[in-house]
């Protein structure tokens, strides 16, 4: 699976999981480590959408890399950081000029906790990220959430260094859901 | 199973005084049994020389044998004494037993038996012989089945003898239901698994193209409940193991739902909802679909289970600023928060004897599987280590199994089991990785 383009890994990650929803997912955050288990084995669906220039104010690449697509958050809170309303901000206002986008919010936390709370912790930092986001202007239909708690961690060392990356809500596009 | 009449009041006045649950096998004056006392472990000395072939039974008469042998050495409560040390052999099963011969080598029990195999049928006879009284435990039994089961033969020996030994209820004829783990720890595939107790028999219930979680065999073993993203969104499912038959329940727009477990009787299920970051407890009814909030506050309620008795319902909740446990009626309603110490008290699970709670404590950067009355006192650490977690019980009450992760990159996860007085940690093999073990009842 490693020989695999992370782009293409992602993409399918992401319409694996939309097989049941009325959302499309096009594209991903980069590392967000996917929906539904990425490499499954019943790939049907793959949509492949462009991440496009980051330098395109516009594209997915931007929203990602320029403005940030995740924020993170200290141990066992789920309370914004300045930092991360920061971001949010600016997330808020793309979402606002490309209303043709909705999200998934995924909210994660680090391997310290039981599955069960960490599922709940990781939901409380996702709703966290709703409100902000809805405190801003961004319509509430357009925004789904999902918890993965200690599920997918991106960093894989248990140390704070690690830890704090993987403390984190992750705002993922998707295309033409926007209702 | 059979009644045993050298099970004496000593011993259940021992096990009133419960925690010390050690076991001492006696001086060799007195009948055959294990006694819970707060002394030193001195495991039961017993002999199972190989079953006697009587037709078809080939390697089937040694390797019962060597089961039934390996479930009572794993308890820690039993060591064999090794057929090469044996005097006597077992030619026939009628034969009578050279009680010297086992005396001279030490052997306190000695468990004959014999096979018959023909065609797919496999037919397994056992006796219990008390050396140092010179009398047979028990009547003897037979079980019988496919050849396919001869395992189940041998667990079902095994649990008899235990049981008349200990007085205690068997738990070597059981499944577990885990989640089979590959991939790196950033990737990871995860599968839902079946197994016997001890590790064999493997069969996987589901692929690994969507995260599944925890999950819960029934009260009668034949149905299992689990958290699938199957849909994108964490969901409770329901699968027949049967057919392998999956049904999603509880579905509710918007809102994700985890920590299933069933009521004593199967019919209803209590869980976790979340809705707009926010977790409370609800009771589902298979049958009807009717859905019934249990809690209702802002802060984290999961990990619920259920009294023996189902009248109520452990789980864990942040309320008070970290995690603790609460007993609630099973109809909702305030919580009585039961555990006291310091540190995050997780996963509850009430024992199937009704005396106890298991969970998971994190204190101090470590993590710990423990054991507290249901009023929280006599709270007592069983394990420690970076990351153990989800306590499932034996079916007597006895046994703990776990899941332990080790840290780091290459961290793993894996299946330990442990008894309740936190003696005899033991790795369960698997194939690869695995986490979260949920016991079966006694099979039938």
């Amino acid at each position: 699976m490693s020989l695999l383009p992370k782009a293409l890994l992602l993409v399918a990650a992401f319409g694996l999981a939309a097989c049941n929803n009325p959302d499309r997912f096009g594209a991903g955050a980069g590392g967000a480590g996917g929906a539904g288990g990425a490499g499954g084995i019943n790939g049907g669906f793959v949509d492949t959408t462009g991440l496009g220039d980051p330098n395109d104010p516009r594209s997915i690449a931007h929203f990602n890399q320029r403005i940030g697509d995740r924020v993170l958050f200290p141990v066992d809170q789920h309370t914004l950081t300045d930092e991360g309303r920061q971001i949010l901000t600016g997330q808020a206002q793309w979402l606002n000029t490309n209303p043709s986008y909705a999200v998934i919010i995924e909210g994660h936390a680090d391997e310290q906790g039981t599955r069960e709370y960490n599922l709940s912790l990781g939901a409380r930092r996702a709703a966290s990220v709703q409100n902000y986001l809805i405190s801003q202007g961004v319509a509430p239909g357009r925004m789904r959430t999902v918890s993965y708690g200690k599920e997918r961690p991106i960093e894989v060392c248990s140390s704070e260094a690690c830890y704090a990356k993987n403390r984190r809500a992750v705002t993922v596009l998707s295309i033409g859901a926007g209702s | 199973m059979t009644v045993n009449r050298f099970l004496i009041p000593a011993f259940a006045a021992a096990l009133l005084g419960a925690f010390g649950l050690i076991a001492a096998a006696q001086a060799q004056t007195g009948p055959l049994r294990i006694e819970i006392t707060e002394g030193v472990i001195e495991p039961l000395p017993f002999a199972v020389p190989d079953f006697v072939d009587e037709g078809g039974a080939g390697e089937y008469a040694r390797n019962v044998a060597r089961v039934i042998a390996s479930d009572l050495s794993g308890t820690g409560l039993f060591r064999e004494i090794p057929r090469e040390a044996h005097i006597s052999r077992v030619t026939s099963f009628d034969s009578s037993i050279a009680f010297e011969d086992w005396k001279a080598i030490n052997a306190q029990a000695v468990i004959t038996g014999a096979v018959t195999v023909s065609g797919d049928r496999i037919v397994v006879k056992f006796r219990l012989f008390d050396v140092f009284s010179g009398q047979q435990l028990g009547e003897g039994l037979q079980f019988a089945g496919t050849t396919q089961s001869w395992r189940r033969m041998a667990h079902k020996v095994a649990d008899a003898a235990y049981s008349r030994i200990t007085g205690e209820g068997g738990y070597f004829d059981t499944r577990v239901v885990f989640v089979s783990e590959s991939g790196p720890k950033n990737n990871r595939l995860k599968r839902l698994a079946v197994m016997d107790y001890d590790g064999a028999n493997v069969q996987y219930l589901t692929d690994s193209s969507s995260i599944v979680l925890a999950p819960r065999f029934s009260p009668t073993g034949d149905r299992i409940l689990y958290t699938s993203y199957e849909s994108g969104f964490p969901r409770i499912t329901l699968m027949d193991v049967g057919s392998l038959r999956t049904q999603a329940l509880a579905e509710q727009p918007g809102t994700m739902t985890f920590a299933p477990r069933f009521s004593p009787d199967g019919s209803r299920v209590v869980f976790s909802l979340e809705r707009g970051g926010n977790s409370d407890l609800y009771m589902l009814d298979i049958g009807s679909g009717g859905l019934q909030q249990l809690t209702n506050a802002p802060s984290i309620e999961t990990a619920p289970s259920f009294s023996p008795d189902g009248s109520q319902i452990v789980f864990e909740s942040d309320r008070s600023g970290t995690q603790q446990l609460y007993i609630m009626p099973a109809g909702g309603g305030e919580g009585r928060r039961i555990s006291g110490g310091q540190g995050r008290y997780g996963t509850p699970v009430w024992s199937p004897r009704g005396d106890m709670i298991a969970f998971t404590k994190q204190h101090q950067g470590r993590f710990h599987i423990g054991v507290m009355r249901t009023d929280g006192s006599e709270e007592r650490l069983l394990t420690a280590s970076f990351l153990d977690e989800g306590p499932t019980w034996a079916p007597n009450g006895r046994v703990i199994m776990f899941t332990r992760e080790t840290s780091g990159a290459g961290g793993q996860a894996a299946l330990y089991s442990v008894d309740i007085s936190g003696r005899n940690l033991r790795q369960i093999p698997t194939e690869g990785a695995a986490s979260d073990p949920a016991w079966s009842p006694l099979l039938p």
